[in-house]
C-alpha cells in the first residue's frame, strides 16, 4: 500500500538525532512488548509480513505519532484479535473471558532464549527449488504498481531500471503471505539501482541503492527498439566474492 | 502523560501512574499468561538475552576475526549466518538470512530499511532509535552523503552503497581495518570496532582510542 510507511526520499523529517549511551530499552513495558510479540510469532499467531501489513495499516497521524515499540504494542494486539486469540474487551481488561481458551495451546518451553526459537515457525526461506526468472547481471526493471495490499517494493524504485547483483535463494512472498493468500516462493533479488535513475538526471553521483526484489516484483528491460536489453557489465571487483549465488549453484541452504 | 506526578515520587515509582502504554501492556501480559501464550519467567529471559548478550559486540568479534583471519573471511563472506554462527551466535530471529559488506578503498557500504526497521540482530542486538526515526529511513536513500556528514562521516569520492533492507535479507558493514592496528590481538581489535562502523555511519576507533567519524561510544 503506498502507506506513509514508505519513507525513502522523502524531505522535511529533520536531521537525525543520536542519543548518547542509548540503552536497549527506554522502559520495562519496551522490555515487554518486545518479548511478547517475539513469543506470539514463534507461536504462530502471525507471521512477520502480517506483523508488517498491521503496523502500515496505521492511520498516517498515529503511524508517524507513534515509538516504534507503539508500533509493536498497536499490532500485536491487533492481530490478537484478527487472529482470534483474544477479543477487545478481554485485551482492554487484561483478562481472559474463559480461562485456556487460546487457540495457539503449544505448550510453553522452560526459556525464552533466542535458542529456543523453534525456528521453523518462523522460515521465510525455502529449501525447495524454483526457478529464477532473472539471472546476476540481467537488466531490470521493478514494475510500476500502486497496490492497496501490503508490498515490499518502495515507490522510489517503482519503474526504475536496474540490474540485478545477487541472487538470495527462495523467500515466501510477503505480497500475499500479509494477507492470507499463501508463500507463493519466489526468488529474491538484489538490484542496484543508480542515483540519477531514481532520483534524477542532476544526481550524477556514486550513490547507488541495493534493493531487495522478490521476482514479481520485476520486468526485463527492454531497449528503445523492443528487444530485451543485454547483459549488463560485470559485477564490479568489490562483489566479486559473491557474484556467484547459493541459489544458482542450487544448494539450498540445510537447516 | 504522568509527567506532572513523576517529580513527587523520586526513587521510588511504584505508587506513579503508569502512562497509556505501560498499562496497556501490563493488561496483555496478564491476558496472554491467563491464554497460556506467554509465561512471565520465559519474557525475562528473552529480554535478559538481548539487555545482555546480544549487541554490537558479537558483531565486533566478527569483525575483528575477519580482519585477522582470511580463512574466516572468506567463509563469512561466502555464508554469513554459518561464519557468525561459527563464533557462537546463533541466528535467531533477523539473524538467519545474513550479508557481510566489506568496505574497500572505494567503496563504503551503509544499511538502512526504509520501510519498517530491519536489522541484524544477532550481530548488531536491537536497533538504536535513530536508526528506526523517520528521518533516518527518508535520508538514508536519496541523501546519504548528506546524512554521513550529519554523524561527522566524510568519505571523500568513494562510492556509497546503500542496502535499502526490504526483504528477508539482513546487512551489516565490515568496516576497513584502521591504518596502525598491525601490532593488536584480535580481542583488542574488537574493541575498536563501533555499532556504527557496521551500520556504515561510522568509522572504527583509531587505536589512540580517538574515534573517527564522530562514532565516539556508539
Amino acid at each position: 500500500m503506498n502507506g506513509v510507511h514508505d519513507l525513502g526520499g522523502m524531505h522535511g523529517f529533520g536531521p537525525v538525532a543520536p542519543e548518547q549511551n542509548e540503552p536497549v530499552f527506554h522502559s520495562d513495558w519496551e522490555k515487554r512488548v518486545f518479548a511478547m510479540t517475539l513469543t506470539a510469532m514463534g507461536r504462530r499467531v502471525c507471521n512477520v509480513d502480517e506483523f508488517r501489513r498491521t503496523i502500515e495499516q496505521m492511520p498516517p497521524a498515529a503511524y508517524l505519532a507513534a515509538s516504534y515499540y507503539e508500533k509493536w504494542l498497536h499490532a500485536v494486539e491487533a492481530l490478537l484479535v484478527e487472529k482470534g486469540v483474544a477479543t477487545r474487551e478481554e485485551i482492554a481488561a487484561g483478562h481472559a473471558a474463559a480461562p485456556g481458551t487460546a487457540r495457539t495451546t503449544a505448550a510453553l518451553g522452560n526459556g525464552g532464549g533466542v535458542e529456543s526459537f523453534d525456528s521453523s515457525a518462523v522460515k521465510l526461506r525455502s529449501d525447495k527449488r524454483y526457478r529464477p526468472r532473472f539471472k546476476v547481471g540481467d537488466r531490470v526493471v521493478a514494475r510500476n504498481f500502486n497496490p492497496e495490499h501490503h508490498t515490499r517494493l518502495p515507490r522510489y524504485a517503482r519503474g526504475r531500471r536496474g540490474v540485478v547483483r545477487y541472487d538470495h535463494g527462495v523467500f515466501v512472498f510477503p505480497d500475499t503471505h500479509a494477507h492470507g493468500k499463501g508463500a507463493r516462493p519466489q526468488h529474491v533479488y538484489t538490484v542496484e539501482f543508480e542515483a540519477k535513475e531514481l532520483w534524477g538526471a542532476d544526481r550524477n553521483e556514486r550513490a547507488p541503492v541495493f534493493l531487495d526484489c522478490w521476482d514479481d516484483y520485476l520486468e526485463r528491460a527492454r531497449t528503445a527498439a523492443g528487444k530485451p536489453a543485454t547483459k549488463a557489465h560485470a559485477a564490479k571487483p568489490a562483489m566479486r566474492s559473491r557474484s556467484r549465488s547459493r541459489a544458482a549453484a542450487g544448494k539450498g541452504r540445510k537447516r | 502523560m504522568s509527567d506532572a506526578h513523576d517529580h513527587h515520587d523520586g526513587p521510588d515509582h511504584h505508587n506513579a501512574p503508569l502512562s497509556e502504554p505501560a498499562q496497556r501492556v501490563k493488561a496483555l501480559e496478564q491476558l496472554l499468561i491467563e491464554k497460556g501464550l506467554v509465561s512471565p519467567q520465559a519474557l525475562d529471559e528473552l529480554i535478559d538475552t538481548y539487555e545482555r548478550h546480544i549487541g554490537p559486540r558479537n558483531g565486533a568479534r566478527v569483525v575483528a576475526r575477519v580482519w585477522t583471519d582470511p580463512a574466516y573471511r572468506k567463509r563469512l563472506l561466502a555464508s554469513a549466518a554459518h561464519a557468525i554462527e561459527e563464533l557462537g551466535f546463533p541466528p535467531g530471529p533477523q539473524g538467519e538470512h545474513m550479508m557481510a559488506l566489506e568496505n574497500t578503498p572505494r567503496v563504503h557500504h551503509l544499511v538502512v530499511c526504509t520501510l519498517c526497521s530491519c536489522y541484524p540482530w544477532s550481530v548488531l542486538g536491537l536497533p538504536p532509535v535513530w536508526y528506526k526515526s523517520t528521518a533516518y529511513r527518508a535520508s538514508a536513500v536519496n541523501d546519504p552523503r548528506g546524512l554521513l556528514k550529519g554523524f561527522g562521516l566524510d568519505v571523500g569520492d568513494k562510492e556509497v552503497r546503500v542496502w535499502d533492507s526490504s526483504s528477508e535479507m539482513r546487512y551489516f558493514v565490515i568496516p576497513e581495518r584502521p591504518a596502525g592496528t598491525e601490532h593488536l590481538t584480535e580481542d583488542e581489535l574488537a574493541d575498536l570496532v563501533t555499532r556504527d562502523s557496521m551500520i556504515g555511519t561510522g568509522l572504527p576507533k583509531s587505536p589512540a582510542g580517538n574515534a573517527r567519524g564522530a562514532g565516539k561510544s556508539r
